[in-house]
Order: C-alpha cells, then sequence, then structure tokens
C-alpha cells in the first residue's frame, strides 16, 4: 500500500523479494545495499540466524530519485525462503505493492521454485492480494551457474503472467539494478492505473 | 479502496501530532510515534534525528506482526501492548485502534507506570481521531483531487528517469 505523503512531497513503496531457501534474494540487497550511495539508502537490516540464513526478514530503504517533484522512496524487503517460516513471510507479506520472484535456475531447485510460487499466491490471497493483479517480476537467478536451466524453458514453467523476467546473477550484481527498475516501474504504472493510493495517504486540501 | 484504507488530511495529521506531543510531555518520554502496520511512520515526535526513525518503523511493525502471529497460536486476538526493557533505554508498543502502532521510547527519566497511564489516556484520544477520520470517509468520498493529478500524469519517461539522476 503506497504511501503518498504531500506535505513532505514523497512517495514511499513497499517492495518484498520472495523465492525458495538461498535463491539469491538478501544478495539481490546486500548488492543493491554496497551499490548505492550511502545518501540515498538507510540501513540494511538483517533479521538473520548465526549462520547468516534469513530468519524474519531483511529491510532496505532507497531513495530512487524524484518523481514530478516527489521524492520516491522504496522499502526493499526479503522473506525467509525456507519453508518452515511460512508465518514470517505471511507476515511481510502485509501491504506489500510489488513482489520480486527470485527464481533459482538450477535444474535441481525446480520444484522448489514452483512450489515457493504456489506459497505467495496462496499467501497473498490471505492478505487479500490476488497475485493477477498485483506488479510482479520474475528474475532468473544463478544464470552464472553450469547447471542452471536455459532462461526461456525456465521462464515457461515458472511465468504466471506474461511478467517482465530478467537474468541475474546476483553474486555478482548483474541483473540486480535492472530487476529493480523494473518493478519499481511496476509499481507505479500500477499507482497511475488505481489513481488513487492506498493505505495511508497525507492529502493536502482540508476536509 | 479496502476497508483498512485511510486518507489524513493535514489537520487529521496536525490533530494526531499534537496528541502524541501531550503524551510524549506528560509521561516524560524521548521519542513517540505512531506507525503503520505495514511499517509505514505517520507521525513523531521528539528526538526523531537521533534515531533512524525508518529502521525503527519497519522493526517495529515486523515485531508487532510476529507478536500477532504467537497470539493467534494462542487463540488470542492480538496482544495489544508489548514491552521491552533495556538497561537504559526502554520501549513500550501498544495497538490503537487495531489498526496503527503507538511506540513510546523512555528512559530513566519516566516510568513504566507513567507510561502506561499515560499511553491509556492517548490510546483513548487516538481511537476518537481515528473513529472521526473513518466516519468522516464514509460521510464524505474522499477528496483525490489533490493527488490524481500527479498520479494521472506519471509518464514513462518520468520513470525511466528515476534512477538516472
Amino acid at each position: 500500500m503506497a504511501f503518498v505523503d504531500f506535505s513532505a512531497r514523497e512517495i514511499h513503496c513497499k517492495i518484498v523479494y520472495y523465492g525458495p531457501g538461498l535463491c539469491g534474494k538478501t544478495r539481490n540487497l546486500q548488492f543493491l545495499h554496497e551499490r548505492t550511495s550511502p545518501s540515498r539508502r538507510g540501513q540494511l537490516i538483517s533479521l538473520a540466524t548465526p549462520n547468516e540464513r534469513t530468519l524474519f526478514f531483511d529491510f532496505l530503504p532507497l531513495d530512487v530519485g524524484s518523481l514530478r517533484g516527489f521524492q520516491t522512496r522504496l522499502h526493499l524487503y526479503t522473506v525467509p525462503g525456507q519453508v518452515f517460516y511460512d508465518a514470517a513471510r505471511r507476515a511481510i507479506l502485509r501491504g506489500v505493492d510489488g513482489i520480486v520472484f527470485v527464481a533459482d535456475s538450477q535444474e535441481a531447485r525446480l520444484a522448489a521454485n514452483v512450489e515457493s510460487i504456489r506459497n505467495l499466491e496462496k499467501n497473498l490471497r490471505e492478505q487479500g492480494y490476488e497475485i493477477a493483479e498485483i506488479p510482479y517480476v520474475l528474475q532468473l537467478n544463478k544464470r552464472d551457474l553450469p547447471s542452471a536451466m536455459p532462461a526461456a524453458e525456465l521462464s515457461r514453467r515458472l511465468a504466471i503472467k506474461g511478467e517482465p523476467t530478467l537474468e541475474a546473477t546476483a553474486v555478482t550484481g548483474r541483473g540486480v539494478f535492472e530487476t529493480l527498475k523494473s518493478i519499481a516501474r511496476e509499481v507505479l504504472l500500477d499507482l497511475r492505473r488505481r489513481r488513487t493510493p492506498s493505505g495511508f495517504t497525507r492529502a493536502t486540501a482540508a476536509s | 479502496m479496502s476497508p483498512a484504507d485511510l486518507v489524513l488530511y493535514e489537520e487529521d495529521f496536525r490533530s494526531l501530532q499534537q496528541i502524541l506531543r501531550r503524551l510524549r510531555q506528560e509521561s516524560s518520554a524521548s521519542v513517540v510515534l505512531l506507525v503503520d502496520k505495514n511499517g509505514q511512520r505517520i507521525a513523531s515526535v521528539g528526538d526523531v534525528e537521533a534515531l533512524d526513525m525508518t529502521a525503527l518503523a519497519s522493526l517495529t511493525a515486523g515485531n508487532v506482526a510476529a507478536t500477532d502471529g504467537l497470539a493467534r497460536i494462542l487463540g488470542e486476538r492480538e496482544f495489544s501492548v508489548l514491552l521491552h526493557e533495556g538497561e537504559k533505554e526502554n520501549i513500550h508498543v501498544s495497538i490503537v485502534a487495531q489498526r496503527v502502532i503507538l511506540v513510546v521510547i523512555f528512559g530513566d527519566r519516566s516510568s513504566l507506570g507513567l507510561v502506561r497511564l499515560r499511553v491509556r489516556q492517548a490510546g483513548a484520544e487516538l481511537e476518537r481521531a481515528f473513529a472521526e477520520i473513518t466516519e468522516r470517509m464514509e460521510r464524505e468520498p474522499v477528496l483525490h483531487s489533490s493527488f490524481e493529478p500527479l498520479l494521472a500524469e506519471i509518464t514513462d519517461e518520468d520513470i525511466d528517469r528515476l534512477f538516472s539522476e
């Protein structure tokens, strides 16, 4: 639920990186954090287990520039990918404006990708969203691995609605910014389509 | 709009801010903030420059979401108060009108009893304020005129220009 603050001239959007365990969601955020100037980003917060698996979420606020005089700020979240953290995933989807599904390109992870998309669909529905309607981008990650499936076949197996699909190698940063741009575009176009931002809106007119 | 949506006008914002300011004074707290359940900061008063308020808002909402999950397991609707006690600083978190989170950060200039008392009073005021806002929204269609032009005018080029600055 985008938040538009007319007094401060800011638009805030919540984007969630979803996907199976170890697919590279956290790495996407880490790379964005490393490569963005400190003046345009907040702290990267990682709530992780002692062995660096995401336990609850990672969070990174990023300023991406000005849109018609409105500073646009993206709040990026990851979910924990491991199957048994489902309650945490549901909680993080609350108020989401757009989803990046990070798929692991390795053939051995195909079933995990499919299961995670089904899980996303179910969790979105529980929060009152339909996957068909929410801004959504598919990232095919780990393209550098020899065991990666051909991109065309993978996207044929995973795509759900003709969504923008991007190839990436998050570990080196390839495709990471492109993915973010793509989802930001989808979210802003959705906002334009709906005309009325939902969630909390601070408007200027007196009632 | 979904039932959870709220549009706050400048005067609503000012009256919320006023309630927070009074709560902060009367409870001798260092910071008081109001966060929505999605992690978005709505309003805050106090030494806000000293703290990373964006992170604070997001973590508080995460905390409340996790606690809501615990409540469901026990068959409770919600746990309406959370308390974190530190050596010097403490955080009192409460849910107001089932939709917003009231956070009070206080140190040894205050006490838990005082904060609880003042939060109860301010919570009732905030509930009234949100009830009025909701009522007004049901009574009058929301005036979207102030933001519709902005959203309608966003072009593909505007979006392309983001990130390139």
